[in-house]
């Protein structure tokens, strides 16, 4: 059985990479390459699996993921610029690297033993998301 | 192919195993283990698997699939207190995790076709949590 919790978080981000000609960014990443960046209001889907507990008919206390959740990449995300303020970010900060980077946090430290994370997906509008299901 | 059909239900549900006293259902469920309960808006979707009938184009009546849900699943739990008046959950604690397995367990007999089974349950608790189920792969 899977269960999914959704996150929301505001940042701003500009898609550029010094391995390419300023002329290059901007036909690679349009828009998205303008020099002072842009924000996105962010929705994080994390799905976990596992048998519910049959005392408590839960995968997991919800409340302990929010926590995990959100001290491990909510709160390093919201209202931060990707570009800048994110430790060992690596990458343009698309979305296909955002998720690897929530991927990453959420494993360093992933405390629920007899559960397994197996999806990271980032909606970055409500005409574009990623998916990243862990093997 | 997947084919989704969605319905709503609103009940009402307290996080209680019976088997527990108070104070560790308090410290399991906080307060969703208030003694009246509380409710949500669930919102269900229904996903078989099939190929389209080569007549019909249809991988399943929809309007059929309307029907088994509503019997199945809106009828005997829409504005209902669940650990009240849906059974297993005088005995299961009623989280969206039993639920989803619940529906399940309702539905599946009566969506066994020649080219279209089951496939998933999806429900929503709310519009920021929910769960996935198949009998199959749980």
């Amino acid at each position: 059985m899977t269960l999914t919790r959704i996150y929301r978080f505001a940042a701003s981000h500009r898609l550029h990479t010094s391995v390419f000609s300023d002329d290059k960014n901007a036909e690679i990443f349009g828009k998205c390459n303008n020099p002072y960046g842009h924000g996105h209001d962010y929705v994080l889907q994390v799905s976990v699996e596992g048998a519910p507990d049959p005392l408590t008919g839960r995968i997991l206390p919800v409340a302990d993921l929010d926590r995990y959740v959100q001290r491990q990449a909510v709160s390093v995300y919201d209202h931060s610029d990707l570009n800048r303020d994110v430790p060992g970010f690596e990458g343009v900060p698309t979305t296909e690297n955002l998720g690897r980077d929530v991927l990453r946090r959420l494993q360093t430290d992933w405390p629920f033993a007899e559960v397994r994370l197996t999806r990271v997906a980032i909606q970055e509008t409500d005409r574009n998301s990623i998916a990243i299901d862990k093997g | 192919m997947l084919i989704t059909r969605k319905a709503e239900f609103s009940a009402s549900h307290r996080c209680y195993n019976p088997s527990l006293s108070e104070q560790q259902n308090l410290d399991l469920y906080g307060e969703r283990a208030e003694s009246h309960g509380h409710g949500h808006n669930y919102v269900l979707e229904v996903t078989l698997e099939g190929e389209p009938d080569s007549v019909t184009g249809m991988v399943v009546d929809l309007k059929l699939l309307k029907e088994v849900i509503q019997e199945c699943v809106v009828d005997p739990m829409d504005h209902r207190h669940l650990n009240h008046e849906v059974p297993p959950f005088d005995r299961v604690t009623p989280t969206a995790e039993n639920l989803a397995r619940e529906i399940w367990r309702r539905l599946e007999p009566a969506l066994r076709f020649d080219h279209a089974r089951l496939h998933n349950v999806r429900l929503y608790e709310t519009g920021d949590l929910f769960v996935d189920y198949n009998e199959a792969l749980s």
